[in-house]
């Protein structure tokens, strides 16, 4: 029931977009988000759209996984397009009582629809081809300048990459006490919203419970195993910038420059 | 059992080890868990603590890498007293723990990650970290899975994975504490024979905490404890003689022991040190032949 949730989930792979440095691939998302947003015509969403295929193509993901991470925001989607059909006034096409469609709340709408999607399919690009280990890894990397004004950034760069661990863990287990629940007569499916709510509460006790001893015996196996914080600490993989680094900065550059040039002639 | 030990020879040594739980309440008395335990476990052996819940075997285990520390008395590695903060992590770089659940051991999402985290920790040149990263996964099988996510594999291949995150630190002694517990009998055999194997080339010193009395079989010597003190400690074969202390003890003994005990209240008079399948049916057979 929970298995489908594919939220953080890496897909291991040979292509190129695996091999790219995870600092190359946040700082490239991060650009591609701005870019995202930066799109205004149709001209730089075909292009917007033609790179996110193309990264798509490249990472070897299969394509029904990448379709399966829009299913869960699907509502918010939905919620957004409608929200933007009904108020964005303009040239009125349709007019029901006081409800009005415009061609511009079509078009706003469309374009808001197409931009959540891109911007989901690309950021979850990201997780499917790069493991959170890396991940976090890269994220410790970039922020390292940080530690200087004190931030704790090895810390927080662990404290994600255990919580990401533990998710599939903690889902199995969300599982478990669901059906345990069942078979015991709980009824989570009919009822009101306050009901329905209530009866989640057998669910997260026994869940929280196990966290907290999950959370218990890994500290302990983690300092059995030398952990002392980030202080001289090595990493087995490091991280290395090569060419094919070089040459996403400079795609990353290029989409950049090229969408900010046609958006400034409004396309 | 007097037992001749050589000290020098002693990875792990404690004296007068005493240990209690403090109640939340102050006022109530906190039940000891290890009344006084001294011993020493010598390098190269492969030595069995086996006891009842409560017995305080999973307490003692945990004052050999000082996640506990005694209450009284002290813990010594290779000489190094667990007391001695500045020594903590030489401590914990010698004997090496693998636990229960092989879930709540696993830090990372990729295996070999994860088999790294330890000589990371430890701060090692990457090859070398590489190295003993490779040799740890191929000493327990694991080596085509380096790349998988852990939450995929089964309960035995994440304790054998749980077990190369220890190896890779390259500990002169393993302390395991009830390895298998959680595990299905093809992942507890998988894990027994990794132990086995250890114990094999004689490298590192194995501690097996564990309530199956079948895994203690092969042990050199075998700890028995209860009620947070030492009961018995002599080779598996001497211990398992004494049936009756045992089951006072709340322990059972090896399906092959147990039969040749229940003959002999028969009125049999069998050999009670026959531990294996092969051994027992020999015995079986010179007394049923001799009648």
């Amino acid at each position: 029931m929970l298995k489908d949730i594919t939220l953080g989930q890496y897909f291991p792979g040979e292509s190129v977009l695996h091999k790219l440095d995870p600092r190359t691939k946040l700082i490239l998302t991060f650009v591609y988000v701005v870019a995202l947003f930066a799109a205004v015509g149709p001209v730089t969403y075909s292009l917007m759209f033609v790179f996110l295929v193309a990264s798509v193509l490249i990472s070897e993901i299969n394509l029904k996984t990448i379709l399966r991470s829009v299913r869960p925001l699907i509502f918010i989607i939905a919620f957004t397009f409608i929200l933007n059909i009904f108020f964005t006034r303009g040239e009125p096409l349709v007019q029901l009582w006081i409800i009005t469609i415009s061609r511009e709340g079509l078009v706003t709408a469309a374009k808001m629809m197409a931009r959540l999607v891109m911007l989901i399919v690309g950021t979850f690009l990201l997780t499917y081809t790069t493991s959170p280990i890396a991940l976090t890894d890269g994220l410790e990397r970039l922020l390292n300048p940080l530690k200087k004004i004190r931030m704790p950034v090895h810390e927080l760069a662990m404290m994600m990459s255990i919580a990401l661990r533990f998710i599939p863990t903690l889902i199995e287990e969300t599982d478990k006490i669901i059906s345990a629940q069942k078979a015991r007569g709980a009824d989570f499916d009919s009822g009101n919203l306050v009901r329905r709510a209530k009866a989640l509460l057998p669910i997260l006790v026994p869940l929280f419970i196990s966290a907290f001893r999950r959370a218990e015996e890994l500290a302990v196996a983690m300092e059995s195993r030398c952990y002392h914080g980030g202080e001289g600490r090595t990493r087995m993989k490091q991280l290395k910038l090569m060419r094919r680094d070089a040459m996403a900065f400079i795609i990353g550059a290029i989409l950049t420059a090229v969408i900010f040039t046609l958006r400034s002639m409004g396309f | 059992m007097g037992r001749t030990m050589n000290t020098e020879n002693a990875v792990i040594k404690t004296e007068d080890l005493v240990y209690s739980y403090k109640g939340m309440d102050e006022e109530e008395v906190a039940p000891v868990v290890l009344g006084g335990v001294s011993l020493q476990i010598e390098k190269g052996t492969f030595v069995a603590v086996l006891g009842h819940n409560g017995s305080g075997k999973t307490t003692l285990a945990k004052h050999f890498n000082a996640i506990l520390l005694p209450m009284g008395g002290h813990v010594y590695i290779n000489g190094m007293d667990t007391l001695d903060e500045e020594k903590l992590l030489d401590i914990r770089k010698t004997v090496g723990m693998v636990f229960q659940n092989p879930d709540n051991q696993i830090v990372a999402n990729v295996v070999e990650e994860d088999v790294a985290f330890a000589p990371e920790n430890l701060g090692l040149p990457p090859e070398e970290i590489r190295r003993r990263v490779d040799e740890a996964l191929k000493t327990v099988g694991m080596y085509e899975f380096r790349e998988h996510a852990p939450h995929l594999l089964s309960g035995g291949q994440k304790q054998r994975i749980a077990i190369a995150g220890v190896l890779a630190m390259e500990p002169e002694c393993v302390v395991f504490d009830e390895p298998t517990a959680m595990l299905d009998p093809v992942g507890r055999e998988s894990v027994i024979e990794i132990i086995r194997q250890l114990r094999r080339t004689g490298k590192v010193t194995v501690v097996l905490i564990t309530h199956h009395m079948d895994e203690t079989i092969e042990a050199d010597r075998l700890i028995v404890m209860s009620g947070g003190n030492v009961l018995m400690d002599g080779p598996p074969r001497e211990v398992f003689k004494n049936v009756d202390t045992l089951r006072k003890a709340g322990l059972d003994v090896p399906e092959t022991v147990g039969l040749l005990y229940e003959l002999n209240e028969c009125g049999f008079n069998l050999r009670l040190d026959a531990l294996s399948v092969e051994e027992c049916a020999q015995e079986i057979y010179a007394a049923l032949k001799g009648e």
